[in-house]
């Protein structure tokens, strides 16, 4: 799942001060589920917003309005007949959705209102994790299901680096050493021998290095 | 490993079986070069190479090949460090080539210290390749005369190739495989963590002697002598991958401070005795960080110098 968590109010606030008419739009797929941008943070912002500008004596229309998903045509057209009348829309979707709205209405600005942070899971109440960096070649099968792209703060491929210490990683105390974790795991599944199988130089094009990525599905296709 | 693969007096000594000796000097944080030049010339007789960090805990300083050409340009050979945090495949290749060019003979392949710890701690880090790959590419360039890409490369350069291990860093049963991992994409010398827990070292040599691993690379012990007290405290609760036990803590703070030095360097030098016994040690790695001025010192009263003429 995509994660995101809210950007700071007063950045939200500097970023819409200029509009009169803001549309707060939330979306209901991944910020929901991490709680940054579904219908209820939707409100949250909203309200926050319009008690913030009547604090200031402005008059600011402020509408709600959360889709199912935001990275989706047939969704994003349900706004078609309504944006004309806002000056900006604060989008509570992930970088895709804020982009996915702003190239279909050309003529409104589209807002972020969330920072998007990585591919990540629900690992307990209030705390996700990355897991995932979509390099777009996936290496889980050698490294025991535990991927070192993302959870490695060196992207190290033939780990430990010499900075493991105690399991955690030498930059935080709180960031577990992914090579330990993999270790562990092929010990688990009695793999170890397979640790010493040497991960090859990297085709690193399938991730940001070839540029943006494009997934065609002819079989899919109408 | 009776072949030479390059011009290093490093690689000639190891070889020939004497006990080899570096040390390392770290570039200046500015454009003059006498610093690394003066750094250079206190240690040049009492070490067969001085390893130029590249760097080192992320701060930005001079780059180590330019100073590497400083000290080869006095007559000291140098050993390029070259991390993989900074730069990708195309600048490191370039680099080794630039060294090449320079006929800088011994390389070091290391994936550097993560960015947070330095003075760019919200910098991008690259490790388009890491470590293993980096000794990986060296060794394709050196002995296939090629680039990663497949093309030619016009006079390959000629690096006796080296990397690190951390005998202490966790998981411990992993840090023989690793070593292995290391020979198997061809590391030619190892140097090692500075060792302080000599018991666990020993071990770490055990194990990887009894995997024939010592038979296939040369495995030089890293050494730092400490300057105080507070210093060991720091490298035992501060520097990761560092294993200081409290016996060594004990026995600096046992003594007055301004005594404490010199007991740090007694310390080395009795390391060092004791690890020239232990089997499979090629050589000794000597960073006295800052404080190359005490290297000449620690080689003789380790029994070390004078160095070999090879």
């Amino acid at each position: 799942m995509i994660i995101a968590e809210k950007k700071p109010i007063e950045e939200i606030i500097r970023e819409v001060e200029a509009y009169d008419r803001i549309l707060v739009l939330g979306c209901n797929e991944c910020v929901t589920v991490c709680e940054a941008g579904g219908k209820k943070e939707v409100e949250v912002l909203a309200s926050v917003l319009r008690m913030n500008f009547m604090a200031q004596d402005r008059e600011k229309t402020i509408d709600e309005r959360t889709l199912e998903r935001q990275c989706d045509h047939e969704y994003l057209e349900e706004i078609r007949d309504v944006i004309d009348q806002y000056d900006a829309v604060i989008s509570l979707a992930c970088g895709v959705g804020v982009q996915f709205a702003a190239e279909k209405y050309m003529t409104t600005p589209v807002l972020p209102g969330v920072n998007t942070v990585c591919l990540g899971a629900n690992e307990d109440r209030g705390l996700w994790t990355e897991r995932c960096q979509a390099c777009g070649s996936c290496v889980l099968a050698r490294t025991g299901g535990i991927c070192p792209v993302s959870r490695c703060a060196k992207r190290v491929l033939n780990g430990p680096c010499g900075g493991s210490t105690n399991g955690k990683c030498e930059i935080s105390k709180d960031t577990d050493c992914a090579w330990q974790l993999i270790i562990d795991r092929l010990k688990a599944l009695g793999k170890m021998d397979d640790y010493e199988i040497v991960a090859p130089v990297k085709d690193w094009s399938t991730d940001r290095a070839g540029g943006p990525r494009t997934v065609t599905r002819e079989d899919v296709k109408i | 490993m009776s072949e030479y693969v390059s011009d290093s007096r490093l690689e000639r000594v190891l070889k020939v079986g004497h006990l080899g000796v570096t040390s390392e000097c770290g570039p200046p944080r500015g454009s003059d070069p006498e610093e690394i030049k003066k750094k250079g010339m206190l240690i040049k007789d009492y070490v067969d190479a001085v390893n130029v960090t590249d760097n080192q805990t992320a701060m930005t300083r001079m780059s180590s090949l330019a100073a590497c050409v400083h000290l080869k340009l006095l007559g000291i050979e140098p050993v390029l460090q070259m991390v993989t945090r900074d730069r990708n495949r195309v600048a490191l290749q370039s680099d080794i080539l630039g060294a090449a060019s320079f006929d800088i003979s011994n390389m070091l392949c290391l994936s550097g210290d993560h960015q947070s710890f330095g003075d760019c701690a919200q910098g991008q880090n690259v490790h388009d390749l890491d470590s293993m790959q980096l000794v990986q590419t060296v060794r394709y360039m050196r002995d296939e005369g090629k680039f990663l890409g497949g093309d030619d490369i016009k006079r390959p350069p000629r690096l006796f190739v080296g990397a690190a291990a951390n005998p202490f860093a966790d998981p411990f049963e992993i840090r023989v495989p690793r070593l292995a991992k290391k020979i198997a994409c061809g590391a030619e010398f190892i140097q090692t963590q500075c060792i302080y827990n000599v018991d666990k070292f020993k071990e770490w040599m055990r194990r990887a002697s009894d995997r024939g691993l010592t038979e296939k690379v040369f495995i030089m012990a890293g050494m730092t002598p400490m300057k105080s007290v507070g210093m060991a405290k720091y490298m035992k609760n501060k520097v990761p991958g560092m294993d200081v036990p409290d016996e060594i803590i004990q026995r600096l703070a046992g003594v007055e401070k301004k005594h404490q030095a010199q007991e740090g360097i007694q310390i080395c030098v009795e390391h060092i005795q004791e690890l020239k016994e232990v089997p499979g040690i090629a050589g000794f790695h000597i960073m006295a960080i800052e404080w190359e001025e005490k290297v000449p010192e620690i080689v003789e009263k380790s029994g070390l110098y004078p160095r070999p003429e090879v």
